[in-house]
């Protein structure tokens, strides 16, 4: 490179630098939209449902009902609550008052003697069909365990032929926290990459000052490059931020090596960059930028990318469609890298389609941008 | 309605739709969203990739890895004869689950022991991990029931019989999809109002409204019509999506679910209007709308239920409108709930909207700098 070129790159960076700060809310979206994300996201979303408001209706009490009862008591994913009869647990389902119903019929004491295997009701409230899946799965467990202890007090032979032994590996208190900020992490790179990057360009078409900038002696390189730089580093002062509070705050576990972390971060700032660049040189307003960066790299981010979502769960259709979403490469690898550790062929399969993408929308913008010049 | 006021509501509606390219950004990009977003979001587990390690070899280990191959929920990949391969599976995530079954399993079983069904599972998503569980645990009691019945005087002590209201299946999509209702409802509306007054201050033509004898309120309705229109349209689209595409049972009131709507975008209108008016430019104003929408979804319970959030989260979301609004949506579709049940949700979204749309009128004159 020419030193007259290095000149006119550093007077380019200075330009946009200024602009960044003189315009306080691109700092905003650095330093405080990382933070502000991170605690609405790390503590605002979790799957992890605890306490759950369980109506029980015991009909009729005796020593089998009470002790099958008493251990919901002891469970910290319930909070039961004893109602009088059915029709009253039912119309505290339906107002949401409680999330499930386990009824024990009058019959339940006198049949359970008997031995003519009675059953034990539990009512869900489907329409959270997530939360209801996973307080079906909760009793199922109380369920089993209390077999085995009726088995063992009574001195009878065992009640379950095969029993469940879980091994929870990476996540063994399996909580949300850990797998959901790895992924707000990838959300807030994809904005600031991204949102922002789309805006400055738009910004300089919408006001006329593209045609300034391209008759001046800048070649395109160079001034994609003046445009990068600064918002390169606005990226890493994010990435820093969010991955000092996801190890202190949030305390996820950091398994892998910070190096491969970083590596990675910065290999998908630089994707996100170029999709950036990519919307703005073919949006050319702020309003029709800002929408296509929402719907083209957030949206994605957020609910394609296997960040809440997982994307085993789609159908195949939107799975294929998956992998042309950025973020599904990154919040596969810092998943990985958080909770399970170097794992080279997650980190270099992803890191792979990465560098693919990469190169691809910067040679996109490149070319876009070269032709835009003809065209004038 | 005044001739000025009507001339004023065309000129928005004209500034909006004039342009060829936001025309497409504001009827396009939702549709998709929706179709793309109704299918991708789903908590239902198919397929699970299983690899089964089986050290028994007898013909209670073969019918127990049978019944899980052949289970709808799992999809077996492959076998595995050691712990170092079966880890290298979930840890290169071929697998989400290994299935091991000990050598001694039979003989403990025929000696009248339980037999320890061990599971290894990916926790890295520890939601998949806990729903892939329950179709473990649904699996093996129901061999284990099987089991005891061949054993001589032996039944299972107590049953488990577990039934869904509103959703018997459990689908998590009629959950989600009534929810992008709310979610796409929000972000148009919000983009289209958020930049109509920022448009206007960043080109310099807002003062020359403010000269012109229109008077507050009805400038106030000439920002609001577009966002109210283009709001509730694009609404009812979607709406029709979802039940005639994704098959989501609407049981409950349509007079419901409209005052709901209604009020819902002109509080959301209200919040996009109060930051354009405290916005100088357009990246300003698209900024604030952002920072506006995401602890909004965030809050309202869209992806995770509210009442797994900490307390004081919890008392924020009561200044949310889709809080509310999601909760309307979601009991019209499945639990056929009518206008009357709503009391609780719609007074608090009249009061957000009757501040907002207050707040972004007095904004109009009283600039923040």
């Amino acid at each position: 490179m020419k030193i007259e070129s290095l000149f006119r790159l550093k007077g380019m960076i200075r330009k946009e630098w200024l602009q960044i700060i003189r315009d306080p809310s691109a700092i905003a979206i650095a330093v405080f939209l990382p933070i502000f994300l991170l605690l609405i996201f790390g503590y605002g979303i979790s799957l992890d449902a605890k306490e759950v408001p369980l109506a029980i209706v015991v009909e009729q009490h005796g020593q089998a009902t009470d002790s099958f009862i008493g251990s919901f008591g002891a469970n910290p994913y319930f909070t039961p609550r004893h109602m009088g009869s059915i029709q009253e647990a039912e119309n505290a389902l339906k107002n949401a008052e409680v999330d499930g119903i386990v009824w024990l019929q009058h019959t339940f004491e006198q049949e359970y003697l008997a031995h003519q295997s009675p059953p034990v009701h539990l009512i869900v409230n489907g329409g959270d069909a997530n939360t209801a899946r996973l307080v079906e799965g909760y009793v199922q467990g109380i369920w089993a365990n209390w077999l085995n202890q009726e088995a063992r007090l009574s001195g009878r032979k065992m009640n379950s032929p095969l029993q469940l032994e879980q091994r929870i590996w990476f996540n063994p208190g399996v909580r949300s926290t850990e797998f959901l900020v790895p992924g707000v992490i990838a959300v807030i790179m994809t904005l600031i990459g991204s949102l922002l990057t789309a805006l400055i360009i738009a910004r300089e078409w919408e006001r006329g000052t593209m045609e300034t900038l391209l008759v001046t002696r800048m070649t395109v390189i160079e001034m994609l490059l003046g445009k990068l730089i600064p918002y390169f580093g606005l990226g890493i002062t994010g990435l820093t931020i969010s991955l000092l509070m996801g190890r202190f705050v949030f305390e996820v576990p950091m398994r892998g090596s910070l190096t491969i972390i970083l590596a990675a971060s910065v290999l998908y700032l630089l994707v996100a960059l170029a999709m950036g660049l990519f919307i703005s040189t073919i949006a050319r307003s702020q309003f029709v930028a800002a929408l296509a960066a929402m719907i083209g790299t957030f949206l994605p981010a957020f609910i394609l990318s296997g960040f809440i979502f997982d994307i085993r769960s789609m159908p195949p259709l939107v799975q294929g469609l998956t992998h042309l979403i950025a973020a599904r490469y990154y919040v596969a690898i810092l998943q990985t890298l958080f909770l399970a550790g170097d794992i080279w062929p997650v980190v270099l399969k992803n890191s792979a389609a990465l560098l693919f993408m990469g190169v691809l929308f910067f040679t996109l913008v490149i070319l876009k941008t070269n032709r835009n010049l003809e065209q004038q | 309605m005044s001739a000025r006021l009507h001339a004023l509501i065309i000129k928005e509606f004209l500034a909006l739709f004039r342009d060829k390219k936001s025309r497409l950004a504001i009827i396009i990009p939702p549709i998709v969203q929706l179709l793309v977003f109704g299918y991708a979001a789903t908590f239902d587990l198919e397929h699970v990739n299983l690899a089964i390690w089986d050290e028994d070899h007898s013909p209670i280990s073969r019918e127990l890895s049978a019944r899980f191959s052949n289970s709808t929920a799992f999809e077996l990949v492959g076998h595995v004869d050691n712990g170092q391969e079966a880890s290298t599976l979930i840890n290169t995530t071929q697998a989400l689950l290994v299935l091991h079954i000990s050598p001694q399993c039979s003989q403990s079983y025929h000696q009248g022991e339980s037999c320890p069904v061990q599971i290894l599972i990916d926790g890295r998503n520890s939601n998949t991990a806990m729903l892939a569980l329950n179709y473990v645990r649904d699996i093996i009691s129901t061999y284990n029931a099987d089991l005891l019945e061949e054993l001589p005087n032996r039944i299972l002590p107590v049953q488990l019989e577990m039934r869904a209201r509103f959703n018997p299946n459990l689908v998590s999509r009629w959950f989600i999809v009534p929810g992008i209702v709310a979610l796409l409802g929000m972000i148009v509306t919000l983009l289209v109002t958020s930049l109509s007054v920022a448009r206007e201050r960043e080109a310099g033509t807002f003062d020359q409204l403010l000269v012109t004898p229109l008077r507050l309120w009805e400038i106030l309705i000439g920002k609001a019509m577009p966002g109210l229109v283009v709001g509730v349209a694009e609404s009812s689209l979607i709406i029709l999506i979802t039940v005639y595409w994704f098959k989501v049972p609407l049981l409950g009131s349509l007079a419901a679910l409209y005052a709901g709507l209604t009020i819902y975008i002109l509080a959301i209108i209200g919040v996009g209007l109060m930051i354009s008016s405290m916005s100088t430019t357009l990246q300003q104003a698209l900024l604030g709308a952002f920072l506006f929408i995401v602890p909004a979804v965030i809050l309202s319970g869209f992806a995770t239920p509210i009442a797994n959030m900490p307390k004081f989260m919890q008392t924020m979301t009561y200044l949310d409108p889709m809080r509310y609004f999601l909760i309307i949506v979601r009991r019209v579709y499945l639990e056929g709930a009518v206008l009357t049940e709503f009391g609780h949700q719609l007074w608090p979204m009249t009061i957000i909207a009757a501040l907002t749309l207050t707040a972004a009128t007095w904004l109009f004159r009283h600039r923040m700098y």
